[in-house]
């Protein structure tokens, strides 16, 4: 059913700021830390092994794709709610330091992704067992 | 009798009625809402651009241009949303469904491409929160601030607009400088949704394993994810797997070390 898909889902966000809040406290930061990164390890984790005991059906997979789906839609509303004037008029300061942070971080990224094997090949499509878990996207 | 009501029906009772019904159904205004801004996008994308920018790049910078508007009609801070109509892109655009997509971006994702990346992209998650955190350091004292406090949140804010105002609130800071350093975190967002697309090829960033360096030096999860997205949907999940790390390390480093260290160079 599709719903075990979104289940799935949301198990893995509950649990994710779960433990970003607890690792949060313990560090004693008022902030959640990396609570939506642990649950895209947990998603990620939890799919392969449902995917190896084969019971992950295509129905379960629409709940998951579905919602990969509406990423670039809910980034567009996420855009339209943003304090632009704000950022406008917050002077030429956060306009030079944003700009700035930008190129420099952009003149590293070659620098550090060529360590190690670059020549392998990437798979750009991922099928997946049986049940040809792949994404819509 | 039918006919005798809906002529004595006034013309703004109509708009009244259309109005209520928008503001009870907010989020499938927001659904309809986005759904007509992507449809123009890829429209221009096609048209004008023959497919070269990406049309969600597009509706990325079409829903800051209404998030311009939103913000100048009404004053307010939360751009489109202020809007009462629209104030179902709040929730659709909001941190909760936000997040819940992006965890949904990782089905899919292969666990052995990130175990490849791992070094690199831990290395780009620490390079990538002191570089933005230096350069907004340097800045702010190229404009005169000269507290630690002060160019500690704004180096805080240049990492994300999140760690800014998180670093500022503990170091006590004063709102203006906050408000600046949220301002920074925020064009580094926007300039890096919107100049993604345009980099990729230039930085080599076309494969999961540079996306993941590219998530972890950007740091900012919108900025990443949407840029990807424009890029190439596919890199959407390895560059905000480390994205996503980013602001708890900014969140952990700027107030404690990184300002113990500005603090011993600035007194």
């Amino acid at each position: 059913m599709v719903i075990y898909g979104v289940a799935l889902l949301s198990f893995c966000l509950l649990s994710g700021v779960f433990l970003g809040d607890f690792l949060g406290t313990i560090l004693g930061i008022d902030a959640n830390v990396g609570g939506v990164g642990i649950a895209m390890l947990m998603l990620i984790l939890l799919v392969e092994y449902l995917k190896k005991k084969d019971k992950l059906n295509n129905q379960t997979q629409e709940g998951l794709s579905f919602w990969s789906a509406m990423y670039i839609p809910i980034v567009i509303a996420m855009s339209a709610q943003q304090n632009v004037v704000a950022a406008l008029d917050g002077g030429p300061l956060a306009l030079t330091a944003g700009v700035a942070a930008v190129f420099i971080s952009w003149a590293f990224v070659p620098l550090l992704s060529r360590g190690g094997n670059v020549n392998e090949t990437l798979e750009s499509e991922i099928p997946g067992g049986d049940q040809r878990v792949r994404n819509i996207r | 009798m039918k006919h005798l009501k809906v002529k004595s029906l006034e013309v703004t009772s109509v708009l009244e009625i259309l109005g209520n019904a928008l503001i009870d159904n907010g989020l499938i205004v927001a659904f309809t809402v986005v759904g007509i801004t992507m449809f123009l996008s890829y429209f221009l994308s096609d048209k004008l651009t023959k497919g070269r920018i990406h049309g969600s790049a597009i509706a990325i910078a079409l829903g800051l241009v209404l998030a311009y508007i939103g913000g100048v009609v009404t004053g307010g801070e939360k751009g489109l949303s202020d809007i009462g109509i629209f104030a179902g892109i709040g929730l659709m655009g909001g941190g909760m469904l936000r997040d819940f997509a992006i965890v949904a971006t990782a089905f899919g994702a292969n666990f052995s491409e990130i175990k490849k990346a791992g070094v690199n992209g831990v290395v780009s998650l620490f390079l990538g929160v002191i570089l933005s955190f230096v350069v907004g350091v340097v800045i702010a004292l190229a404009f005169g601030y000269t507290d630690a406090v002060s160019l500690t949140t704004i180096g805080a804010g240049t990492a994300t607009y999140i760690v800014g105002p998180v670093t500022g609130t503990a170091l006590g800071a004063s709102s203006e400088v906050i408000t600046l350093s949220i301002a920074a975190g925020l064009v580094k967002s926007i300039l890096t949704m919107i100049g993604t697309p345009f980099i990729a090829k230039y930085i080599g960033l076309n494969n999961p394993r540079t996306a993941m360096v590219y998530g972890g030096l950007m740091g900012t999860t919108s900025g990443v994810a949407g840029g990807l997205a424009a890029t190439d949907p596919k890199l959407v999940p390895y560059g905000a797997v480390t994205a996503t790390f980013y602001t708890g390390l900014g969140c952990l480093l700027a107030p404690s070390v990184l300002f113990l260290m500005t603090k011993a160079v600035f007194g």
